[in-house]
């Protein structure tokens, strides 16, 4: 079968690293990425199905991979080679109909039994035994060798990973599931009267349709680079959305704070972090007020940060991990029923900007990393029309 | 004597028109039939300004008895005059505010007044600092009145010091600086540089409250002066007329109104104020030299060497008394230099706009003052009907940098970021935004204690072209940075063949065009 792998090449990684520093993307075509021939992945016990892709998405994650940005600290956390794509709509082998996979690899996936305590409360996200188990270690489908990935024409799931998918919605609304459901369990729970979300990008206009959807921001501004990213940010309910430059001024305005130097004296209630960066992180500690909280539901990695007004201002820093089950309503939901409300509701298929078939994968990956300047949001694999699917 | 005013139609000998456009000059070949107005040439000055105050002080028009009767022992007097916002440039010294201003003094002194306290009326402008103080006063006043504390500056926010006097048949609120509603006597000392100053509006901007201000500075007002360099045709100063007649029964207000000829530019600018077939071989060279220094300079050194520059206008008159009676006879001086007869308007309207205007003095003009001098107060420099027609196009010069002066234009950053990215509308900006920024208590920080504009300055500064809007098909600003163009709703053009082609689409084939040669300024009397 066709499939992007990633392999591990210490000396493909440093390149990748050197073309991503160069250009965003560029790490596709230097790097541990290429399009192969490969076995499909075997079955590896009870439970697992096979899962044909039919759209796969390009995260962001994805893209760090690419280029050589991701943290060391994954290292342990996958294994090598493996299939990347973990935003996934496929058909089940048999007449299994359309799914969407929730990549997350937990106890129950893994065989691991009993389950550690937060896969047995439903927090599959914060796994403990994401490296254990009959599984080669893999902290969600597309880092994982033995699972394969969302981009090739087969890969396997198991069963508390598969949802499926009402005929109502398409297959692109249906590959916005998964970075919804990020959005989703992100933002549950980030209530305050003034919510800031830092970054436009897929990320981040999920989360600006998620706080709408599920909490009520007095005011919900939005930072975004791009007129088309701003437009949609609009649309799917920001109250302001600025450019990322005037965030400081704007937040300053909107909370009637005044200034000590270059900081502000009271801020936003929430930043919600889309981008990761350490420049975004130096910015919500900026803007947030003192005792405020900050979410980081962009993939930061390696970063140097003055904390300096985060001790001093008390601020809490928050990381927010893909998903599980949330409290919401005062009941427990599975973040993924959740996700499949908001992707219908905010009409979150219209994102998909862009399909590539896999043997254009470096245009696919290039196209996504410069998403928001070219006027797209999510681009995405198109596997519908490959042959051996 | 100087020859008046006139409107020249290019033919195929004239020469490239000159353009200001920022800190620099261009030079442009206008279309054959275009019409060119050029203002008046600089009338002869008083020969002894001095003199001509002492008359006037003495020989008041209106219901007033001379200053000299009008003082007393133990009286309280105020003495507010004009800000650095005016003239433009800044007049080489002795300027008119302090030769006034030495003359009321020692008439108050003769009377033996103590109680004397100085208010630079500057409204929502931001401070003027101790240089520009002393320029508009000279060193003498400065010295004996700013150490004691008895030189002010009017603080619109300083809620314990401004008082409401009354209100008007309009449910007009004039809230006043109290020095100043509660002395004896309130002298106002004026510079009328254009048709719009002077009257009650001196006071009635430079001396009130932002809740008073709003009165008369707001969209639909401003929709309905036409044009505001036109008094009795403009809805603004019918506001400040009601509201100044109030004060003037609260307290005895004694206006000294002085206005000044064209004469703009100094002699190395001399060219500047020349009509250009009639340029000689030092001209030639000079614009040549000049220009191209200035664009070779980075902005912020030509906007030094620009803003250096003290303009040589003279007093041409100066009348003191009642307020209306004064402002009659200052309208009419203000006309005998600026009038200028034009018949019909135009489907393009041209301006080159300079480096400076009121509220960019020693500082930067930013995209937003572009489009207040532009389609504020150039655009109004007319009387019976504006320069261009209804749903023509005006095009601009201007380099327009997304620049802004941090200290002196705070809320203008915000208002440009956040507001003109919404919407250009000044209806939807007023109701939307106006009272947040008017009310922003970092911006009246700035204002209080720093050197800002106040948070609502900026919305004034996109009303005064509301008129504009309201009239014009397009604007085309020709040479601005393209983003901080579009972001105020208007187009930009690399140059200005450019821009005529693209304002046909808007106005037609073969429109017709007037060009305002301005500053020196003039005022287009259109029938």
């Amino acid at each position: 079968m066709k499939a992007v792998q990633v392999v591990d090449s210490l000396p493909r990684y440093g390149l990748a690293k050197v073309a991503g520093s160069l250009a965003p993307g560029l790490g596709a075509k230097l790097g541990a990425v290429s399009l192969v021939d490969i076995d499909e992945p075997l079955l590896p016990a009870p439970g697992w199905h096979r899962v044909r892709p039919r759209l796969s998405g390009i995260c962001g994650s994805d893209l760090s991979t690419v280029d050589g940005r991701s943290s060391p600290y994954f290292q342990p956390l996958v294994s090598f080679p493996f299939v990347l794509g973990h935003e996934i709509v496929g058909d089940l082998d048999g007449e299994g109909g359309r799914v969407v996979i929730e990549p997350v690899l937990g106890c129950a996936a893994r065989g691991v039994d009993p389950p550690c305590r937060e896969c047995a409360s439903g927090r599959s996200d914060n796994c403990e035994r994401t490296a254990f188990g009959h599984l080669k270690p893999g902290l969600q489908t597309g880092y994982c060798h033995d699972t394969g990935g969302g981009w090739s024409t087969s890969m396997v799931a198991h069963e508390s990973q598969i949802h499926p998918v009402p005929d109502r919605l398409d297959d692109d609304a249906a590959v916005m599931v998964e970075p919804a459901a990020c959005a989703v369990h992100g933002v549950l729970g980030a209530e305050g009267a003034t919510v800031l979300v830092l970054g436009a990008g897929t990320l981040g206009l999920c989360a600006i349709a998620a706080l709408r959807r599920f909490t009520t921001p007095g005011t919900l501004i939005a930072t975004a680079k791009h007129p088309e990213q701003r437009r949609w940010a609009r649309e799917l309910g920001a109250d302001v959305v600025v450019e990322p430059r005037e965030t400081h001024r704007l937040v300053r305005r909107a909370t009637r704070s005044l200034k000590v130097g270059a900081s502000l004296s009271g801020g936003v209630d929430v930043v919600i972090d889309c981008v990761g960066s350490a420049k975004s992180i130096e910015e919500d500690l900026a803007v947030v007020r003192p005792g405020g909280d900050v979410i980081l539901l962009g993939m930061p990695s390696t970063v140097t940060v003055d904390l300096t007004p985060l001790w001093h201002r008390q601020i809490r820093v928050r990381g927010s991990y893909a998903y599980g089950t949330e409290t919401f309503d005062g009941e427990p939901r599975r973040t993924f029923d959740l996700a499949f409300d908001l992707v219908e509701h905010a009409g979150l298929g219209r994102l998909v900007s862009a399909r590539y078939p896999l043997d254009r994968y470096r245009e696919a990956i290039d196209h996504a990393a410069n998403a928001g300047s070219r006027g797209a949001v999510k681009v995405v694999f198109d596997l519908r029309g490959e042959k051996r699917r | 004597m100087s020859r008046p005013g006139f409107v020249l139609e290019v033919d195929r000998s004239t020469p490239p028109i000159l353009f200001h456009h920022g800190e620099g000059f261009r030079l442009e070949k206008l279309p054959t039939g275009s019409r060119v107005v050029y203002p008046a040439e600089p009338l002869t000055p008083l020969s002894d300004p001095d003199a001509a105050i002492r008359h006037a002080l003495e020989h008041p028009v209106g219901d007033s008895e001379p200053l000299r009767a009008l003082l007393r022992p133990g009286m309280k007097l105020t003495i507010a005059f004009d800000n650095e916002a005016v003239p433009l440039p800044p007049m080489t010294g002795p300027d008119n505010r302090q030769r006034v201003i030495e003359a009321v003094l020692e008439l108050a002194a003769a009377a033996g007044v103590d109680d004397v306290v100085l208010v630079a009326a500057h409204g929502l402008h931001r401070r003027a600092t101790e240089a520009e103080l002393r320029h508009m006063l000279g060193d003498r006043v400065y010295d004996a009145f700013a150490p004691h504390g008895l030189l002010t500056q009017h603080d619109a926010e300083d809620h314990d010091n401004l008082i409401v006097v009354g209100q008007t048949a309009e449910g007009e609120y004039v809230e006043v600086n109290k020095r100043a509603a509660t002395s004896d006597l309130l002298v106002y000392v004026n510079i009328n540089l254009v048709a719009m100053d002077g009257g009650h509006k001196s006071t009635m901007t430079g001396l009130v409250s932002y809740r008073s201000l709003k009165h008369h500075h707001n969209v639909v007002g401003m929709q309905h002066s036409r044009s505001f360099m036109d008094p009795p045709r403009s809805e603004l100063h019918n506001a400040t007329w009601r509201m100044g007649r109030v004060l003037a029964q609260h307290c005895q207000v004694f206006q000294i109104e002085t206005t000044l000829n064209s004469d703009t530019f100094p002699s190395q600018f001399a060219f500047l104020q020349k009509r250009e077939w009639e340029w000689s071989l030092r001209d030639r060279a000079s614009y040549l030299a000049t220009a191209k220094s200035l664009d070779a300079c980075p902005p912020a050194l030509a906007r030094k060497i620009m803003h250096g520059i003290k303009s040589p206008q003279k007093m041409t008159s100066v009348q003191a008394g009642e307020v209306e009676a004064v402002h009659r006879l200052t309208l009419a001086e203000v006309h005998r230099q600026h009038l200028v007869p034009v018949e019909g308007q135009a489907d393009i309207l041209t301006m080159g706009l300079p480096y400076i205007g009121p509220y960019n003095v020693n500082s930067i003009m930013n995209p937003l003052l572009v489009m207040c001098l532009g389609l504020g107060y150039f655009f109004n420099l007319y009387r019976g009907k504006p320069l261009v027609r209804q749903g023509g196009v005006v095009i601009l010069s201007h380099p327009t940098r997304w620049e802004f002066h941090p200290v002196h234009h705070p809320s203008y950053i915000d208002f440009f970021e956040q507001v003109l990215s919404e919407t250009t509308d000044p209806l939807e900006i007023e109701k939307k935004f106006e009272e947040d920024f008017a009310n922003d208590p970092w911006y009246i920080h700035l204002y209080r204690n720093s050197y800002a504009y106040h948070g609502v300055h900026a919305f004034y500064m996109w009303y005064w072209g509301a008129h504009a809007l309201q009239h014009v098909g397009g604007v085309i600003i020709v040479g601005g940075d393209p983003k901080a163009v579009r972001r105020m709703g208007f187009k930009p053009a690399s140059t200005m063949r450019d821009a005529l082609e693209m304002a046909e689409d808007v106005v037609g084939r073969d429109p017709s065009i007037t060009h305002l040669h301005a500053p020196p300024i003039l005022l287009a009397d259109v029938t």
